[in-house]
């Protein structure tokens, strides 16, 4: 069960109409490594991975839905103002003649999202192993964004962001270190 | 919206992000009594901002988990802020 917080967990601010960095954004809402991707792989895992991390899959895959909210609200902002033919220039003629200004889930390329991007293996080293390089990969992927924008306040949530990638990477590596001690307990027997 | 919404939203949003920290940590290392106890006090502090927020500008949870259904369906949504 989930209930939902009538708010962003960080204050989305953007400087002006953008809909050329829009279309950067979008990889991380519908991205191999993006929001939504590492939603969707955590609240999966957890089913079957170990009761000791069971509580961290739970919350930082909450968390990513926190922040596909905050990936959203900076597209939503960019292009909401954009006219057609500013939606054009700005490489995005094809998305909007499949969507409007409606946001999807696809990168940065049009490339539309697909479960292939996750995995759940049912082991818990090979899952979480997948964990932290997919953080390492989201947080390269907004230092990619950071330096590609030219917008100073969607710099400061993709910052915000980058942080937590950096942040969820050190929970799964000490996730990492539980299952080891977990396993060598087992080896007693 | 107004200068009072943006502070109190961001004050919640600071203490949030504090008690989520927590959260994850104690994730990892549920046997700190330091951090748990932080967790209680900022928990609570949490929950006096909450109910001043409400008053002020109406509910932030669905499905029963704020005080009343008031202006719930209504805008701004948190995109539109």
């Amino acid at each position: 069960m989930w209930v939902y917080e009538k708010k962003l967990q960080y204050p989305v601010r953007v400087s002006q109409c953008n809909p050329t960095l829009a279309k950067y954004l979008i990889e991380q809402y519908g991205g191999a490594d993006g929001e939504l991707a590492a939603a969707l792989r955590y609240l999966n895992q957890r089913y079957t991975l170990p009761d000791k991390v069971t509580g961290l899959l739970t919350d930082i895959g909450t968390e990513e839905f926190a922040h596909l909210e905050m990936i959203a609200t900076m597209v939503y902002k960019l292009t909401k103002d954009a006219t057609p033919e500013q939606l054009k220039e700005a490489g995005l003629g094809d998305h909007y003649a499949d969507h409007d200004r409606a946001l999807f889930y696809h990168n940065a390329a049009g490339n539309p999202f697909t479960a292939t991007y996750i995995q759940a293996k049912g082991d818990p080293i090979a899952d979480l192993y997948e964990d932290i390089a997919a953080e390492e990969k989201a947080r390269a992927t907004y230092q990619w964004l950071i330096d590609i924008s030219d917008d100073p306040d969607i710099n400061d949530g993709l910052k915000f962001l980058r942080e937590r990638e950096v942040v969820h990477s050190q929970r799964f590596r000490e996730a990492v270190e539980l299952i080891k001690e977990y396993n060598e307990q087992k080896n007693f027997f | 919206m107004n200068k009072d919404y943006y502070r109190m939203l961001g004050e919640l949003q600071a203490i949030d992000f504090v008690i989520l920290e927590l959260n994850l940590y104690l994730d990892t290392h549920p046997d700190d009594p330091q951090a748990r106890q932080q967790y209680d006090e900022y928990s609570r502090v949490r929950k006096q901002l909450k109910e001043r927020f409400e008053d002020a500008f109406g509910p932030l949870n669905n499905y029963g988990a704020s005080p009343t259904f008031g202006n719930w369906s209504s805008s701004p949504w948190p995109w539109q802020v």
